[in-house]
């Protein structure tokens, strides 16, 4: 996976070399494509990116192979659908958009290089991608100096803000705060059990939760565990929730733990209509491994969830299956993957330059009618204002929509949690 | 008593215990086809976890073609998912020995890395073949939730049919190894390869079925496990390093060793998970494991030889 629209590298003979972007370019003026006369290539950059009068080219940088694909693979299906659907709506300036995929191999370093190959060597005027926190980390000093754009997907534990960066998931507090205010009122919860995995995001979370459980909610945390990234076996842990019979159950097991977590409890007798279970870590991508009927019930706190019921969504929906198949799914992610195009082209459109400085300066106050969770808005620290949801889990892997907050306002460093 | 009542304190007395040795179960169906390839032949296979990926693939699409085209079978297809699990891995493990093993017998340490690469490949090809994302088997009704003996206690259904299959499984490759003329040849080629060829026991068939079966256990481990943990292309790596810790712990040559040490393993985790964490548990197993070995390289157990 080197290229995502082959002009050159597809084609053997000279001739067909010659030609070949001769055609590309009759077609894509056919299509309307072309520098508009308002936005000669040379005023709208300035700074050496790929950008023709016709074309302009960014990258997907995530793992397509390795441990994360299993997360990764939504997020790419997603971008490559937002830059189908924009280049159907004429691009970006009169621009197409071209992409180069990336894969990241769910390998850290190998992030880092690729990212430095994209922003370097291939000139890319914004890169869509990282999925991990590990890997967002391992590439951000690579943007910062390179100076590159990297729309971020994932929900995330916060901590970070930099001029480089755009996070089109929810920051830690966005998504922890409201969904535990939301089971303390509506379950009357007082005690909470928290589990996590053994890592960065669950640690981060779980003090978040603490903190907003002792100190605001004035309820008791009975017990918070991490267990190894990776461990299959949670009988021992499921006979201490048995023991302290916690009003809920918070938790943030992720990858193949979190399947065993949810197969385990349920063969344990642990199902909702005994034990009030919300989670921050299964959307619908992760439901297909679970299996709907270990989670029915149970509910996760999102930003989006597939069965969303409003008039964007109602479009989303059938174009993204339409591209990637009638059984594909759309998680959380998937959906803020999607957002990260959209962004980036209102943003150029406003600041009317792909430069990089111009569109990090002209993010703030970005505003996005078209997302399938609704309405969106850049903030000055780059990441989104969004909505909390809580979906509860049928058996057939969809959610259905028990609650949904007003805008929040995104707080990467949030104080009194740290 | 913490505030709890003794029926309480009983019932998770149970449990616990329960999932002692439900994670037992889990530690010796790994094992055991490792015992065999590892203890017997002396062969690294680090690709004996994606033999346990090709088993709950089966079992997933075993699942799949019953609810899509024989839904009067969903109740009783899994017998059928463990014996296709089998047969697969064991059909693959076959093609392993032909292909690469059998020539690095000579060569234990290149084993290691060269069955680390076919596991690495391996991965990949799920991946490429059956997508990144985690799939899950439509389970049959009677191996979903769990017996109630008593209002607090559940026992899970899934571990129950684990722990059944685990004793079959243990006492077939006990028959195999200890009570038939299979196993003779086995043990004689795995004592004396040389000795064993000059008394007429083709010792190349021997390795290569040796091999194979050891690989088909995996499989079927991987179709019990799709009841309690998840299916993907690295499901298999998250059991290898227990699985290595087990065989090696109990005695690289024993199989009662195994079983003692897949015992001892899975009931000191548990425990120790149920009063600290589950990190601070591996942790002290790994330290508990580790200085035994050092007192006795040779594991747990070990048959006498002379050298």
């Amino acid at each position: 996976m080197k290229t995502g629209i082959e002009t050159r590298d597809g084609c053997s003979g000279k001739w067909i070399r010659g030609i070949f972007p001769a055609a590309a370019v009759v077609v894509m003026a056919a299509a309307g494509y072309g520098a508009d006369a308002k936005y000669p290539t040379a005023k709208v950059m300035t700074t050496g990116l790929a950008v023709t009068d016709n074309e302009v080219t960014v990258g997907i940088l995530h793992s397509l192979t390795g441990t994360m694909a299993i997360s990764e693979t939504g997020s790419v299906e997603a971008e490559k659908l937002a830059i189908a659907q924009i280049n159907e709506s004429g691009g970006v300036l009169g621009r197409k958009i071209k992409y180069i995929v990336e894969d990241g191999a769910s390998d850290w370093p190998t992030f880092a290089e690729k990212a430095r190959k994209l922003l370097v060597q291939d000139k890319v005027a914004a890169v869509m991608g990282c999925w991990t926190s590990a890997s967002r980390k391992a590439v951000l000093p690579v943007f910062e100096k390179e100076n590159g754009m990297l729309y971020y997907p994932t929900f995330y534990e916060g901590l970070e803000q930099s001029k480089n960066v755009i996070y089109t998931g929810q920051e830690a507090t966005q998504q922890i705060l409201a969904g535990l205010d939301w089971v303390a009122k509506e379950k009357k919860a007082k005690t909470f059990y928290l589990v996590g995995s053994d890592y960065i995001w669950p640690r981060t979370s779980m003090k978040i939760a603490r903190k907003h459980i002792e100190n605001v909610l004035h309820g008791t945390v009975v017990a918070e565990e991490f267990a190894p990234l990776g461990h299959t076996q949670f009988g021992s842990l499921i006979n201490k929730i048995k023991l302290k019979k916690p009003d809920v159950v918070f938790a943030a097991v992720v990858g193949g733990s979190n399947v065993s977590w949810f197969k385990q409890l349920k063969a344990a007798g642990i199902t909702a209509d005994k034990q009030t279970l919300l989670t921050i870590s299964v959307t619908e991508d992760e439901v297909l491994g679970i299996g709907g009927e270990n989670l029915v019930g149970f509910y996760s706190s999102m930003k989006y969830f597939e069965s969303l019921d409003n008039p964007n969504n109602k479009a989303f929906v059938p174009a993204f299956k339409k591209m990637w198949g009638p059984t594909s799914v759309i998680g959380d992610v998937t959906q803020a993957a999607y957002l990260g195009p959209w962004l980036w082209k209102l943003t150029v459109e406003k600041a009317g330059s792909f430069d990089v400085d111009k569109v990090a300066a002209a993010s703030p106050g970005i505003e996005l009618k078209t997302a399938p969770e609704g309405y969106v808005k850049l903030h000055e620290n780059h990441h989104l204002w969004s909505k909390l949801r809580i979906g509860q889990w049928k058996a057939d892997g969809q959610a259905s929509l028990v609650y949904e907050s007003g805008l929040i306002e995104p707080n990467p460093f949030p104080k009194g949690y740290q | 008593m913490g505030g709890y009542t003794v029926g309480e304190l009983g019932a998770i007395f149970v449990m616990q215990g329960f999932s002692g040795l439900s994670l037992f179960c889990v530690y010796l169906l790994m094992a055991l086809g490792l015992a065999i390839i590892f203890g017997q032949m002396g062969v690294i296979n680090m690709a004996h976890g994606e033999f346990l990926t090709m088993g709950a693939y089966a079992t997933v699409f075993t699942s799949k073609l019953a609810v899509d085209h024989f839904p009067a079978l969903v109740g009783v297809y899994f017998p059928f998912a463990i014996v296709l699990g089998f047969l697969i891995a064991f059909g693959m493990g076959y093609l392993l020995e032909v292909l690469l093993i059998r020539h690095l017998y000579k060569r234990p340490l290149d084993t290691l890395l060269a069955t680390w690469g076919v596991s690495l490949v391996l991965q990949q090809v799920f991946r490429s073949a059956f997508g990144a994302r985690e799939v899950s088997a439509t389970l049959p009704a009677w191996l979903l939730g769990s017996v109630k003996p008593t209002e607090s206690i559940d026992i899970p259904l899934n571990g129950l049919f684990m722990m059944g299959l685990t004793l079959v499984l243990s006492l077939l490759v006990f028959i195999f190894l200890f009570r038939s003329r299979w196993g003779l040849k086995v043990r004689a080629t795995t004592q004396n390869r040389v000795m064993s060829g000059g008394v007429g026991i083709n010792t190349h068939k021997v390795d290569r079925l040796t091999f194979a079966v050891g690989c088909g256990i995996a499989g079927v481990a991987g179709a019990v496990f799709t009841t309690i943990a998840s299916t993907g292309p690295t499901t298999g790596s998250l059991y290898i390093v227990d699985t290595f810790l087990v065989v090696v712990f109990g005695g690289a040559a024993s199989l009662i060793g195994t079983v003692a040490s897949a015992f001892s393993i899975a009931q000191a985790q548990s425990v120790m998970e149920f009063f600290l964490t589950s990190s601070m548990a591996k942790v002290l197993t790994l330290l508990a494991v580790i200085t035994v070995i050092m007192a006795r390289p040779e594991g747990l157990f070990s048959i006498r030889v002379r050298k």
